[in-house]
C-alpha cells in the first residue's frame, strides 16, 4: 500500500499536461470563459484532437483503440483535464454504448460503429427513458416487432417515445432499449438496438430546463425500420446490456477532480466576495461548508481510488459504483449551491439570451455570477439522472447488502 | 499507487483475526471487563510471544518487525472487530511512536520490553481543563540538576490502571497554551510522587486520574527536544488518530453487519423488518459511511509519512468523516435493533459506547474541522 506516483506516472503527467496546454482548441476557451452555449462543432473539435492521438478513450481495450493506460495514468489524465478546464468528453458514445458494443456486439458490429464513435464521426444519444419509465426503467414501452422489409430483409417497425434524451438535436445515432417481447416478464422481453437518427419516423423536440437551456429532448419514434442486424447481443437480453452501461456510466460519474477544481473555485469567489468588512471564506459558517466539502470530497476520492484498483485488479465496475453515483453528484451539487451562495445579489441576473452590447459603463456584476444559478439548476439533474440517487440506494441495498 | 496489501500484511491480519475468533468472542470480552484487572495480562504476554504482533510497526535493529502505520491499522481494525481492551493503542501506537521519533537514547531498550510483552504504557496528555487543545499545560516539569520535576494532574489517562510507563506531556517553559515550551516525559509509573486513581470507562476499558506531586526523573526520561516537543506530540497523536479511525472500521463493519443480520430476522407486520425500504436506505447510508471511513483511513495512514502539514491535513480530515461516521452508523444500528438495541446483553451497544468514544478521542468533529480550517483556508489576520 502506498500513494506514491512512480517517476513513470510523473512523466506521464508532464506529458499530458503538456499535450492538454499546446492542442486545447483556443476558440473553445474563449467561449468557455464567456459562459457561452456550445455548438456541436465546439464539442467536437476536442474530441476529433483526441481521437487523433489515441486519447480519446481511456479506458477502452488497446484492440479497439484505447490508449492501454494504467487505472493510475487514467486518473492522472482525469485530474489534468479537470486542472485545465478543458471540456468533459461526452460520455453517450466513449462511456456508455462503446463499451456495450465490444463487450456484447459482433465483430462486424464492433468494426463498424467502435472506429466513428472514437473519431467523433458518430454522436451518440441515449435512449433509456420514457415517459412512464423513469426509475423504473424496466417498464419501458417503446415497441419493436420483427417484419420482413420489401427487400426481404428482416426489420424491427420501432413505435414509441424516448425522453430527457440528452443532445440529441446533435445525435447522429441512438441507442435504445426497446420492448421485443410483450408477453415476456418485464426484464425479460428487452432488446438494445442502434438506430440512425435519419430514420425516417424519428422527430426530435427540444425540452428546455430550469437553467434555460437546450440540453435534453424527446424523440418519438413512428414506424421506424431498423435492420435486424443492428441489435446488440441476442433478442430479449436487452438488459444485460443495459444494467452493464449503467454500471459503467456511474463509474465515471463520480467527477472528482472536477468537483477539486469547483472547490477551489469557490475558495478563490470567497476570497473576492467580503461580507461584514471581510473576505466570505474567513466568514466562519461559510468556511465550514467549504471544509466539509473538501474533506467530503477526499473522501470519494480515495474510495474512487480503491474501486479503480479493485477494477485493475480484473474485477470490473460492480455495485459499488453507485456508492460513487451518489456521493460524486451530491457533491457536484452542494458546489453549485456554494458558488450561488457567494454570488450574492449578482446570482439573480438573467443573461441567456440577453443582447450584447458592448455596454461596460454599467457591467452586471462579477464573471462568476453570470452563470452560478442556472449552473445550480441545472445540477438538480444530477441526482435524478443515471437512476436517481434513491434507485441507487436500492441497488446497493439489492447487490452489495443482499437485503 | 497502490491500494494492496503485501503479503506479509495479509497473514498479520489472518493471525490477529484467528486469535480473537478463538479466543476473544464477547463473553469472553465481558468478563475481561468485569473482571477485576480490566484486562488479560496472559493475552498481553500471548500478543507478545505467540502472535509476535507487539513487535509489528518496530523497526528491525529494535527488534520489530520492520512494520508501521499500515501494520498498525491492521491490527486495529482487527481489535475494533472484537473490542479488544487491551492497550495496542497506548503502548505500541502512542508509546512506541513517541520512543521511535524522539530517537532518545533510552528508546531501543523500552521498545525491546515493548516488544516483549514487559512494558506497557499510557499517554498522559488530557488534564481536567485543557480539553482537546495539546499545548494547553498545567502541568510542569522544572529543570533539577541533570533530571527534572514533574508536578501536575493528568486526566483520563486510559489504560492508565495496566501501565508500567506514563508518557507525559508537561510545560517546561511559556505560558498556559504556547507551543513554545511544551516537553515529553517518560515516567516509571511507580516513581515516587505519582498517585493515581483508577476507574472504569463507559466502553469497558479503565482510566487513572494521575497526580504528580514533586516527581523527580532522571535527564534519560525526556523523549525530544527540551520545549520544542509539540511537532512530536502532534506527530504521534496524528499516528494515534489514524488508529483509532482503524479500530472505529472494525467497530463499524460489525455495527452494520450485525444491523444487516437482525433486520433479516426481526419480523414485524408479517415480514423481516429489512424489507422495508424506509430501513433498507438507512443500511445504505450506514454502507456508505462505512466504506468512506475505510476511505479516509487508508488515506490518513498512508500520509502519515508527509510533511507535518500535510499529515495533519489527513489526520484531521480523516477524523471528522470518522467522528460523523461512527455517530450515524452507531445511532443507526441500535434504531434498527429497536428494544433490543437497548440492551446490555447484545453485543451492538457496546460498540456503540466504543465509536461513541472514539468519536471524541483527541477531539471531536468540531476540533478537527476547526484544525483542518486552519490548514487549508485564508485565516483573518
Amino acid at each position: 500500500m502506498n500513494l506514491d506516483f512512480s517517476p513513470e506516472d510523473a512523466a506521464f503527467r508532464e506529458e499530458v499536461r503538456r499535450f492538454i496546454a499546446d492542442n486545447y482548441p483556443a476558440s473553445l476557451r474563449g467561449k468557455q470563459d464567456e459562459g457561452e452555449e456550445l455548438a456541436k462543432e465546439d464539442y467536437l473539435s476536442w474530441h476529433r484532437v483526441l481521437a487523433k492521438k489515441g486519447w480519446v478513450a481511456p479506458a477502452w481495450p488497446t484492440e479497439y483503440g484505447g490508449p492501454g493506460w494504467t487505472s493510475t495514468q487514467r486518473y492522472i489524465w482525469s485530474e489534468e483535464l479537470a486542472r485545465a478546464d478543458a471540456i468533459p468528453i461526452l460520455p453517450f458514445g466513449i462511456n456508455m454504448v462503446g463499451p456495450v458494443i465490444y463487450t456484447f456486439g459482433t465483430p462486424e458490429q464492433k468494426q463498424r460503429f467502435l472506429p466513428p464513435t472514437l473519431s467523433g464521426d458518430i454522436w451518440w444519444c441515449q435512449g433509456y427513458s420514457e415517459p412512464g419509465a423513469g426509475s423504473d426503467l424496466a417498464s419501458l414501452k417503446t415497441k419493436a416487432e420483427r417484419i420482413q422489409g420489401d427487400d426481404g430483409k428482416e426489420y424491427y417497425l420501432v413505435n414509441g417515445q424516448k425522453t430527457w434524451t440528452t443532445l440529441a438535436q446533435h445525435a447522429d445515432w441512438i441507442f435504445c432499449l426497446v420492448r421485443t417481447n410483450p408477453t415476456a416478464k418485464i426484464q425479460e422481453g428487452i432488446s438494445f438496438l442502434l438506430i440512425d437518427m435519419k430514420s425516417p419516423g424519428i422527430t426530435v423536440r427540444p425540452i428546455i430546463t430550469l437553467g434555460g437551456e437546450h440540453e435534453v429532448n424527446e424523440v418519438w419514434l413512428e414506424n421506424v425500420k431498423v435492420p435486424v442486424e443492428n441489435r446488440i447481443f441476442e433478442e430479449n437480453k436487452g438488459w444485460t446490456c443495459a444494467k452493464f452501461l449503467l454500471a459503467h456510466e456511474r463509474s465515471g460519474i463520480a467527477g472528482v477532480a472536477r468537483s477539486k477544481r469547483g472547490i477551489e473555485r469557490i475558495k478563490s469567489i470567497a476570497t473576492v466576495e467580503s461580507e461584514d468588512g471581510r473576505p466570505l471564506i474567513q466568514d466562519p459558517f461559510f468556511a465550514r461548508k467549504v471544509a466539509e466539502l473538501e474533506i467530503d470530497l477526499t473522501a470519494l476520492e480515495f474510495t474512487e481510488l480503491r474501486v479503480l484498483a479493485s477494477e485493475s485488479a480484473g474485477r470490473g465496475p460492480g455495485p459499488e459504483s453507485s456508492l460513487l453515483k451518489i456521493k460524486g453528484t451530491e457533491i457536484q451539487q452542494r458546489i453549485t449551491e456554494l458558488v450561488l451562495e457567494a454570488a450574492g445579489h449578482y446570482g439573480a441576473p438573467y443573461f441567456r439570451g440577453f443582447p450584447t452590447d458592448g455596454h461596460n459603463m454599467f457591467p452586471i456584476g462579477p464573471d462568476y455570477a453570470h452563470r452560478a444559478a442556472p449552473t445550480y439548476f441545472n445540477g438538480r439533474k444530477t441526482s435524478i439522472y443515471g437512476g436517481s440517487n434513491e434507485i441507487q440506494r436500492n441497488i446497493i441495498a439489492k447487490m452489495v447488502l443482499g437485503l | 499507487m497502490d491500494f494492496n496489501f503485501s503479503e506479509e500484511q495479509s497473514m498479520l491480519r489472518d493471525t490477529v483475526a484467528s486469535f480473537l475468533r478463538d479466543r476473544y468472542d464477547f463473553d469472553t470480552r465481558r468478563a475481561i471487563t468485569r473482571s477485576e484487572a480490566g484486562w488479560r495480562p496472559d493475552y498481553w504476554k500471548a500478543f507478545a510471544e505467540e502472535l509476535g504482533i507487539l513487535a509489528a510497526p518496530f523497526a528491525e535493529e529494535h527488534g520489530g518487525l520492520g512494520g508501521g502505520p499500515i501494520e498498525n491499522m491492521i491490527v486495529m481494525e482487527e481489535f475494533g472487530k472484537h473490542l479488544v481492551v487491551e492497550p495496542y493503542l497506548g503502548t505500541v501506537v502512542i508509546g512506541g511512536g513517541f520512543l521511535k521519533h524522539s530517537g532518545a537514547p533510552i528508546a531501543g531498550e523500552v521498545i525491546g520490553r515493548i516488544i516483549g510483552g514487559e512494558a506497557v504504557l499510557a499517554f498522559a496528555y488530557a488534564e481536567p481543563t485543557g480539553r482537546y487543545n495539546l499545548a494547553d499545560l498545567s502541568t510542569t516539569a522544572k529543570k533539577d540538576g541533570e533530571g527534572w520535576v514533574v508536578n501536575g494532574h493528568k486526566a483520563v489517562v486510559v489504560g492508565g490502571p495496566w501501565a508500567t510507563h506514563l508518557i507525559v506531556t508537561a510545560r517546561t517553559s511559556g505560558g498556559q497554551r504556547d507551543r513554545q515550551g511544551v516537553s515529553v516525559f517518560l515516567v516509571e509509573k511507580n516513581t515516587p510522587g505519582v498517585t493515581t486513581r483508577d476507574y472504569p470507562t463507559v466502553d469497558g476499558a479503565r482510566a487513572s486520574e494521575v497526580a504528580f506531586e514533586n516527581v523527580r526523573v532522571g535527564p534519560e526520561a525526556l523523549l525530544g527536544p527540551a520545549d520544542q516537543g509539540l511537532p512530536l506530540v502532534e506527530q504521534v497523536v496524528d499516528e494515534a488518530i489514524a488508529a483509532l479511525c482503524a479500530e472505529a472500521v472494525g467497530c463499524m463493519r460489525k455495527l452494520h453487519e450485525g444491523t444487516l443480520d437482525y433486520a433479516r430476522q426481526r419480523k414485524q407486520f408479517g415480514v423481516p423488518i429489512a424489507t422495508f425500504q424506509v430501513l433498507q436506505h438507512r443500511m445504505v447510508d450506514m454502507f456508505m459511511n462505512l466504506e468512506q471511513s475505510v476511505s479516509m483511513t487508508y488515506m490518513a495512514t498512508l500520509k502519515l509519512d508527509e510533511p507535518a502539514e500535510e499529515r495533519a491535513k489527513a489526520a484531521s480530515a480523516a477524523k471528522v468523516q470518522i467522528g460523523k461516521a461512527a455517530r450515524f452508523v452507531g445511532q443507526s444500528a441500535i434504531q434498527i435493533h429497536g428494544g433490543m438495541g437497548m440492551t446490555d446483553e447484545l453485543a451492538i451497544g457496546h460498540y456503540f459506547k466504543r465509536t461513541t468514544i472514539i468519536e471524541q478521542a483527541f477531539g471531536g468533529v468540531d476540533h478537527h474541522l476547526r484544525r483542518y480550517e486552519m490548514l487549508t483556508l485564508p485565516q483573518a489576520a
